[in-house]
C-alpha cells in the first residue's frame, strides 16, 4: 500500500477503500441478536459522513476535543473518524474509568462533545459535569434508559445523524471539503498514557505517526485484505487503535466486533481470526484457564495434554533458543498437533491465527514459551504509546523468549549512557498536550526516551530489562528486574499478580496477590472452608500452596535473587484502587506505599500483621477487613 | 384504570384457611407488590390469580372479564404470565429452547408444516427466535443462551425465568420472589430489568417479595397479607405508617 503520508489522514483513507471496495467488501462485521450483520465499506464511510456532518452541525470545530467512551461498536470507530474527518481530535477512555478520572479528562482538554455508548456512561458524564464546563453535547448510541432523560446537549445518535442528513443536503459539499483539507501531521488522537507511573499525560498522535506505524509494521508482520481480526479489548488501548483503525484502514481486513464483553471467547471461535494483537494479561488469562482446565478434566485428558506439551515445549524451547529442530521431534510434534494443538487451538478459536502479537509490557518467558508450544507464532511487540505503540517487533523465524526483538523498518533504536533505551522513527509523537516541558524531557537530543532499561545483543535483538526506576540493586551490587521474577510467577495459575520488592535490602520479598477463582477451586477440591477472598487469602493451607508455586520458581531465579519471604494479600489488586492501570498493569508505587505495612513486616522478621481496615468490594459495598496476614520463609 | 380485580376471595386445603376475604385491585401498568410474613398466602394469591389454585370463595376479574373458572392455559392466552419462585424450566434444554417454549402460544403452524419445515412454519420459526432474541438482549444473557439450564446459577436461572414468562408477551406479569437469593449487585439489575419491563414494554407487574428496600423503591402501590387477611393496602409510604403492618410484619424499633 503506498501512502503519501504527507497528505493521508484517516477519513482520506476510509474514503479511498470505500471508493476502492465499495459495497462487496465488509469492513465490519458485528453481532447483534444472535446473528452476525455485515457492514460494507460503503456502509462504513456513509456512517463516518453523516456523523461528521452532525458533529459540525452541533458546533465542532478544527481541533476540539471529543471523548469516546463506551465498549467495542462500530459506532464508537465511526466517532473517531468522524471527529477527524470534522477537523476534531478523538480521546479515547477506558469504558470503566470512574466520574473521577472522566471529569480530570473533560477538564485537562477542554472537552467539548461525549461520545457515550449508553446510560451507563451517560450517568457518569453528568454526575460530574459542572458549571463552566466546556461541553457543548452528550451524544449517546444505546437509547435503552434513556427515556425520561431531559439535559440540554444530550442527543441521541440517530438524532445527530439525521441533523447530519440535513445538513449535508443544505452543503453537499461541505463534507468532501473538510475531508480534503486534512494533512498528514494534523492530531488524530490523543492517546492518554496509561499512567503506570504517575497521573495520565495526553499524547498527541498525528496521521502521519499512526499510519506510518501501520505501514511499517505490515511490512515485517504481513497482513491480508482478507484476515479476520476480533476487536475486544478497550478502544482507548493503543493497541487496539493500532489494529481496528490504523492498520484495518490501511490493509483493508475486516473488524470483527463481539455481542457483549463476556461473549468475546465464544465470538472468537465463531470468527476464527487470523491476527491477534494483546497485552499480556489477555495471554496469561488464556494459558491459565487452560491449565485450569486440564487440572478439572479426566485423567485421560490429562495424561494426553501433558505428554503432548511436553513435546511442544521441547521444540519451542529449541526454536526459541534459535537451535534447529531435529527430524525426530518434528515428527513428534506433528503427532502432537492431532492428538492435542489441533483440539486445544480449536477451543481457544485460535486455529487460524497467522499473526499473533503481545505489546504494552513484558511477557513472562514462559507464557510465551506456552504458545510457541501450542503452535502459535506469537511474537512480542515492544513500543510506547509515544512512538505509535511498535518499536520493534520479533521477526518470523527469530523469534526469541526473552528479547523483543529487532526495530522496524524506519525505526532506529539505541541504548544511552545510562542503559536508557532511546528510539527514533516518523512515528514519534507530537507531543504532550500543554505540557511542553514534559515533552522537552521526552527526548534527549532528537532521540525519544523511553524510560526502560535496556541492552542489544550482537544479533541486533533488544533486550527490556524494566523500567529504569524499578531495576533493583540486589545485595552484592548487581542489577535486577524484578519483573523478571514476576512474571515467572504469574505463570502459575494460583498467582494473579506478584511484587518483588528487594532495592537495597538484604534480601528480596514478594507480595502475592492470588487469583480466588483458581485458589477457590483448589480450596474446595481439598475440601477447605473458606467465605470471602481475604478469608481464603489469609488461610495456613493457602500459604503453604502458594509457598510450593514461589520455591518452584526460586529454583529458576539466579542465587542472589531468590524469593525469601512472602506474604499473600488480603484483597485483588484493582484498577479502580488505583493500583493496576487500566490494562492490567501494577502500579509498584502505590501498591508498595499502600501494604508497606507488610513489607516492613516481612523484612523485620515478623510471622503474622494483624490488618484491621476498610476496602471496597466490586459491588460497591464497603466492608471491613479483620485479618491477619501470615508471611512465610522460603527455605 | 383497573386491570386486575380480586374480590374476596377465600382459599381452603381442607381445614386450613389459606386466604380469606382478600380483595385489591391492580390498575394497568402499575407495579403492584404484595407482601407478609411467611405462610401469610402470599404465594397462595398468586397462584389464584393465574389459576394453578380455584378459591371456594370470590371472583378474579382480568380487564373486565371474569376469569374466575378459567384454567391456567386459558389465562396465559389472556395475557397473564408468572414466574416461579423455585424455577419452573426444562433444565435438561438450552436457555433459548426454553424461551421459545415460552412463545408456544403464539405459534400456529401445525404438525405436517412444523415436522417437514417449510414455508409459513419457517417464517413463524425465524419471528419468534427474533422476538426471543431481543427478550435476551433485553435482560444480557446472550452469554449464555446455549447453555443448558440445569448448568447455570441460581441467578442466572432465575433471569431466564423471568425471560419465559416475557415470551408469552403478557399484559400483566405475575413475579413470585424474583429477588430470592440474590446479592445486591444481582438485585440492582434485577430492579432495573423490571422496572424497564414495566416502564418501556408496558407490562403490569404483581410481585411477591420479601427484600423492603426493593418493595418500597419499585412499587407504586402494595398490599400486606397476614395469616391469609389484607391487613393493609395504599402506597408504600402509606402501608410503611400502617400500625398493623409494623406490628405484624415491618418490626418496631425498641428503645
Amino acid at each position: 500500500m503506498t501512502i503519501d503520508l504527507d497528505e493521508t489522514t484517516l477519513p482520506k483513507l476510509l474514503k479511498s477503500n470505500a471508493e476502492k471496495f465499495g459495497s462487496h467488501k465488509t469492513a465490519l462485521r458485528e453481532k447483534k441478536l444472535g446473528i452476525w450483520n455485515s457492514y460494507s465499506w460503503q456502509d462504513y464511510f456513509e456512517s463516518v459522513r453523516l456523523f461528521s456532518l452532525g458533529l459540525t452541525a452541533l458546533g465542532l470545530a478544527k481541533e476540539d476535543k471529543v471523548v469516546i467512551i463506551g465498549n467495542n461498536r462500530p459506532t464508537s470507530l465511526y466517532a473517531e473518524i468522524a471527529t477527524q474527518a470534522a477537523g476534531g481530535v478523538s480521546v479515547g477512555l477506558y469504558q470503566d474509568a470512574t466520574p473521577r478520572e472522566l471529569a480530570q479528562v473533560l477538564r485537562q482538554f477542554d472537552v467539548r462533545i461525549v461520545v457515550a455508548e449508553d446510560q451507563e456512561q451517560v450517568d457518569k458524564v453528568l454526575e460530574i459535569i459542572g458549571h463552566g464546563s466546556s461541553l457543548i453535547a452528550v451524544i449517546y448510541c444505546d437509547p435503552r434508559g434513556m427515556r425520561n432523560y431531559r439535559h440540554e446537549g444530550l442527543a441521541s445518535y440517530q438524532s445527530v445523524l439525521q441533523m447530519g442528513r440535513d445538513l449535508g443536503e443544505r452543503e453537499p459539499a461541505l463534507f468532501d471539503r473538510m475531508v480534503a483539507q486534512g494533512k498528514g501531521d494534523d492530531i488524530a488522537i490523543i492517546s492518554t498514557t496509561s499512567g503506570a507511573t504517575g497521573p495520565p499525560k495526553g499524547t498527541l498522535l498525528s496521521h502521519r505517526n499512526m499510519l506510518s506505524m501501520a505501514r511499517s509494521l505490515n511490512e515485517v508482520e504481513v497482513k491480508r485484505e482478507s484476515d479476520e481480526f476480533v476487536s475486544f479489548l478497550p478502544l482507548a488501548w493503543f493497541g487496539e487503535q493500532m489494529m481496528s483503525l490504523a492498520s484495518a484502514l490501511s490493509v483493508g481486513f475486516t473488524v470483527n466486533f463481539p455481542e457483549k464483553p463476556d461473549t468475546v471467547l465464544a465470538d472468537l471461535r465463531e470468527i476464527g481470526p487470523q491476527i491477534m494483537f494483546s497485552p499480556p494479561r489477555v495471554w496469561e488469562t488464556i494459558a491459565a484457564t487452560v491449565q485450569v482446565k486440564i487440572m478439572e478434566t479426566t485423567p485421560f485428558k490429562r495424561f494426553m495434554y501433558t505428554t503432548f506439551m511436553g513435546v511442544g515445549q521441547k521444540i519451542a524451547t529449541l526454536k526459541l533458543g534459535g537451535r534447529p529442530v531435529p527430524f525426530f521431534w518434528r515428527l513428534l510434534n506433528g503427532v502432537a498437533y492431532l492428538c492435542l494443538f489441533r483440539a486445544l487451538l480449536d477451543r481457544l478459536g485460535l486455529s487460524r491465527v497467522r499473526s499473533a502479537l503481545t505489546g504494552g509490557s513484558a511477557l513472562g518467558a514462559d507464557v510465551f514459551t506456552f504458545f510457541h508450544a501450542i503452535g502459535i507464532n506469537l511474537k512480542q511487540v515492544y513500543g510506547l504509546t509515544e512512538i505509535s505503540g511498535v518499536a520493534c517487533i520479533h521477526r518470523d523465524g527469530d523469534v526469541r523468549g526473552d528479547t523483543v526483538g529487532l526495530p522496524l523498518p524506519g525505526t532506529e533504536i539505541r541504548i544511552s549512557a545510562t542503559g536508557e533505551i532511546l528510539a527514533r522513527s516518523a512515528g514519534a509523537f507530537r507531543g504532550y498536550y500543554q505540557d511542553d516541558a514534559a515533552t522537552a524531557a521526552a527526548f534527549d537530543e532528537g532521540w525519544l526516551r523511553t524510560g526502560d532499561a535496556g541492552s542489544i545483543d550482537a544479533d541486533g535483538h533488544l533486550t527490556v530489562i524494566d523500567r529504569t526506576g524499578d531495576v533493583m540493586a540486589l545485595s552484592d551490587g548487581s542489577a535486577f528486574a524484578p519483573q523478571f521474577a514476576e512474571n515467572k510467577l504469574k505463570f502459575s495459575p494460583y498467582i494473579k499478580e506478584a511484587m518483588v520488592v528487594g532495592h537495597a535490602r538484604p534480601f528480596l520479598t514478594a507480595l502475592i496477590c492470588i487469583d480466588g477463582r483458581v485458589v477457590g477451586k483448589w480450596a474446595g477440591d481439598n475440601k477447605l472452608n473458606y467465605t470471602t477472598f481475604s478469608n481464603l487469602a489469609t488461610r495456613a493451607e493457602v500459604s503453604d500452596l502458594l509457598g510450593k508455586e514461589l520455591a518452584a520458581v526460586n529454583l529458576s531465579l539466579p542465587e542472589t535473587a531468590k524469593i525469601s519471604r512472602y506474604a499473600l494479600l488480603y484483597k485483588e489488586l484493582d484498577a479502580d484502587d488505583e493500583e493496576l492501570t487500566r490494562t492490567g498493569k501494577m502500579r509498584r508505587a502505590v501498591v508498595g506505599e499502600r501494604y508497606s505495612e507488610i513489607i516492613e513486616a516481612m523484612y523485620a522478621g515478623q510471622e503474622t500483621v494483624p490488618i484491621d481496615t476498610a476496602i471496597e468490594l466490586p459491588d460497591g459495598k464497603s466492608a471491613r477487613i479483620q485479618t491477619t496476614v501470615l508471611i512465610r520463609t522460603l527455605g | 384504570m383497573v386491570q386486575l380485580s380480586c374480590t374476596d376471595i377465600q382459599l381452603n386445603f381442607g381445614g386450613v384457611r389459606a386466604l380469606s376475604g382478600v380483595s385489591f385491585e391492580v390498575r394497568q401498568g402499575e407495579i403492584f407488590a404484595i407482601i407478609g410474613p411467611n405462610g401469610a398466602g402470599k404465594s397462595s394469591m398468586l397462584n389464584c390469580i393465574s389459576g394453578v389454585y380455584q378459591p371456594q370463595v370470590g371472583k378474579i376479574t382480568f380487564e373486565g372479564a371474569d376469569i374466575s373458572g378459567l384454567p391456567p392455559d386459558q389465562r396465559a392466552k389472556m395475557g397473564i404470565a408468572r414466574s416461579f419462585q423455585n424455577i419452573a424450566l426444562f433444565k435438561g434444554m438450552t436457555v433459548i429452547d426454553n424461551l421459545l417454549i415460552g412463545r408456544h402460544l403464539h405459534q400456529n403452524a401445525g404438525l405436517l408444516q412444523g415436522g417437514l419445515y417449510f414455508g409459513p412454519a419457517q417464517r413463524e420459526e425465524i419471528q419468534n427466535r427474533e422476538f426471543v432474541e431481543e427478550i435476551i438482549e433485553f435482560l444480557s444473557i446472550q452469554s449464555i443462551r446455549k447453555k443448558v439450564v440445569g448448568t447455570l446459577p441460581y441467578g442466572y436461572q432465575k433471569r431466564v425465568e423471568l425471560a419465559r414468562a416475557l415470551a408469552l408477551e403478557p399484559k400483566i406479569l405475575l413475579l413470585d420472589e424474583p429477588m430470592a437469593g440474590m446479592n445486591l449487585e444481582e438485585k440492582e439489575d434485577m430492579s432495573r430489568f423490571i422496572i424497564d419491563t414495566n416502564e418501556e414494554r408496558g407490562i403490569t407487574v404483581i410481585m411477591i417479595e420479601h427484600d423492603m428496600g426493593v418493595v418500597m423503591d419499585l412499587s407504586h402501590s402494595l398490599c400486606v397479607l397476614d395469616f391469609g387477611r389484607k391487613i393493609a393496602d395504599g402506597t408504600p409510604e402509606q402501608v410503611q405508617q400502617n400500625p398493623n403492618v409494623i406490628k405484624a410484619y415491618l418490626g418496631e424499633e425498641h428503645q
